[in-house]
């Protein structure tokens, strides 16, 4: 079974990010950008279903700027990713596109699973896996903490609000990662070397006939409002005192 | 515009995250709700009991039991003929579905909107809540998820909605329910708690994260959160985590004890109305945050703090 793997390159979650002064977005002007975390962890559980047997194939797929080839798909290649499709644009996508143009590649590439990130830490949409099951017509596992392939069907821990829902899907299916699926491996300097000799196919979004026009304007970015400084007590009755005075205890 | 509002309920009752929802759904018009489930009759009266809503659409079918997005989704679609904007939690639920019926209608979908700016006029947070964007959708029909903390609860009773019962649309054999493991605990649910203490990894070990929390939040009719190092410790079960990728909560207290404040911690909690932070590290993070800082061994600050109050 082959499994796609998309990725997205977003601004590293160490990086404390910096609204523009003209309230049009956050600076990403040389600021350090990576994988999605989420994406990593879909690399991961790809590249252990390969090494259990249960995948022949990782199809990692990355849709953005072309430094997008060097920033997450050389790292998936070196995680353990079979090969590369870089779809090339220096616009944003939209979920909703983004899921298009992955329907288009599933298409192509019929694979029997597609694991995403469960949410990209820029957009914070949490859409895009939903609305390719949906393109797609595929049964769909999010969230998911656990993920066992058995025959044709996939069994899917989710983690939901108030514990642990476990739901068996028909494949092909699409799951998507929650931070306790697994833990993501390094990808070492011999496997970094070795990853560049593995293919990537270049595309541009013409090259499927998606309309990616956005939907949504965004009007202005701002800062959220800032807290007023607090202030620092002295002692655990300092402390009960202030609780007591919010009617609290 | 008729607006319809995705009920989250467990097939019993119905959810606090649902009265958000009807508060944000009727800046944008006339609500109407959805019910979706098995053995819903008591779920669907007191819908309808919530101030202002009109019709309540009632699906009861065991296809949409357990809300599998596969078997939601058509239905949902199928209601938005009549209806011009779909709203629903941004609890798990709502995520997992809302952006199905999003693609399936051809739109792009607003994810955890936290105000209503205008009938097409949205604010949502970015980057794990550094950054607020206020969007404008040029799609013709809306599906938005709402973040439950950002708008007040409509009242849950005084209304006298008209329920309805929908065709169910089938079961679509794509994905079944195999079981579920809900944590149980007496105490109030995390995201309409009114007062949270949250522990950290500070706290050690499981052991002490129940010795030293669990009391305090007793004493306080508190519920119990926790920061993502604390869960991954496996000092407090998944569904503790507050924070971008766990919930999203506003208290009107909430107690940090050892947790740093990474900003992915803060991005589910700096909307709380006073944050008290316990934390032996001056430098910490959180103290920037924090309305009411102590300094100190939480070994000993907490246990004096349970025992004084």
């Amino acid at each position: 079974m082959k499994v796609l793997v998309p990725v997205k390159r977003v601004l590293d979650y160490n990086v404390k990010p910096r609204v523009k002064a003209d309230g049009t977005g956050v600076d990403l002007a040389n600021v350090k950008m990576s994988m999605n975390p989420f994406d990593e962890i879909a690399i991961e559980e790809a590249v252990r279903l390969k090494e259990k047997g249960a995948a022949t194939e990782i199809v990692v797929v990355t849709i953005g700027v072309a430094k997008a080839e060097t920033d997450v798909l050389l790292t998936a290649r070196a995680m353990g990713a079979d090969r590369g499709i870089l779809i090339q644009t220096d616009d944003e996508v939209e979920p909703l596109a983004v899921a298009k143009l992955l329907a288009k590649v599933a298409e192509e590439e019929q694979p029997g699973l597609i694991i995403l990130g469960k949410q990209a830490i820029d957009d914070d949409s949490n859409q895009t896996g939903q609305m390719l099951a949906a393109l797609l017509g595929w049964a769909q596992g999010t969230f998911a903490s656990k993920v066992e392939i058995a025959g044709d069907r996939v069994k899917v821990t989710r983690e939901i609000d108030g514990g642990l829902e476990t739901v068996d899907l028909k494949l092909p299916a699409i799951v998507t990662t929650d931070l306790r699926l697994n833990e993501p491996r390094y990808a070492t300097l011999p496997n970094i070397m070795k990853a560049k000799t593995k293919p990537v196919a270049k595309k541009t979004v013409a090259d499927y006939g998606v309309d990616v026009t956005p939907r949504l304007k965004t009007l202005k970015v701002v800062e959220p409002a800032k807290r007023q400084a607090g202030i620092k007590v002295g002692s655990v009755d300092e402390l009960v005192e202030k609780l007591k005075g919010m009617g609290v205890a | 515009m008729k607006t319809l509002v995705w009920v989250e309920h467990d097939n019993q009752s119905v959810k606090d995250a649902t009265l958000s929802t009807v508060t944000a759904a009727a800046k944008l018009g006339e609500v109407h709700l959805l019910v979706a489930g098995k053995g819903v009759s008591a779920v669907a009266e007191a819908a309808a009991q919530i101030a202002g809503v009109g019709k309540v659409h009632v699906a009861d079918d065991a296809a949409y039991e357990h809300f599998l997005a596969e078997n939601v989704a058509p239905l949902v679609v199928q209601l938005m003929d009549t209806h011009d904007a779909v709203l629903f939690p941004a609890t798990t639920t709502g995520k997992n579905v809302a952006p199905r019926v999003a693609a399936a209608l051809d739109v792009m979908q607003l994810s955890d909107i936290l105000s209503v700016e205008g009938p097409d006029t949205f604010t949502r947070p970015i980057y794990a809540g550094n950054a607020i964007a206020t969007v404008q959708t040029s799609d013709k029909k809306l599906v938005i998820t709402v973040r439950g903390t950002a708008f007040d609860k409509t009242a849950a009773t005084g209304g006298s909605g008209t329920v309805e019962a929908v065709a169910a649309a089938g079961d679509t054999g794509l994905s079944t329910f195999a079981g579920s493991e809900i944590a149980t605990s007496e105490r109030p649910e995390l995201t309409s708690a009114k007062i949270i203490v949250s522990g950290g990894r500070a706290l050690g070990s499981s052991e002490q994260f129940h010795a030293l929390i669990d009391p305090l939040a007793d004493k306080l009719g508190a519920a119990v959160g926790a920061s993502r190092a604390a869960v991954d410790a496996g000092y407090a079960p998944n569904d503790y985590q507050v924070g971008q990728t766990g919930k999203i909560v506003a208290p009107m207290v909430y107690v940090a004890v050892g947790i740093s404040g990474a900003i992915q911690h803060l991005a589910g909690m700096k909307d709380s109305k006073t944050i008290v932070a316990i934390n032996k590290d001056e430098d910490a993070p959180i103290f920037q945050v924090a309305d009411i800082g102590l300094v100190g061994d939480l070994f000993t600050l907490v246990p004096e703090l349970t025992e004084k109050l």
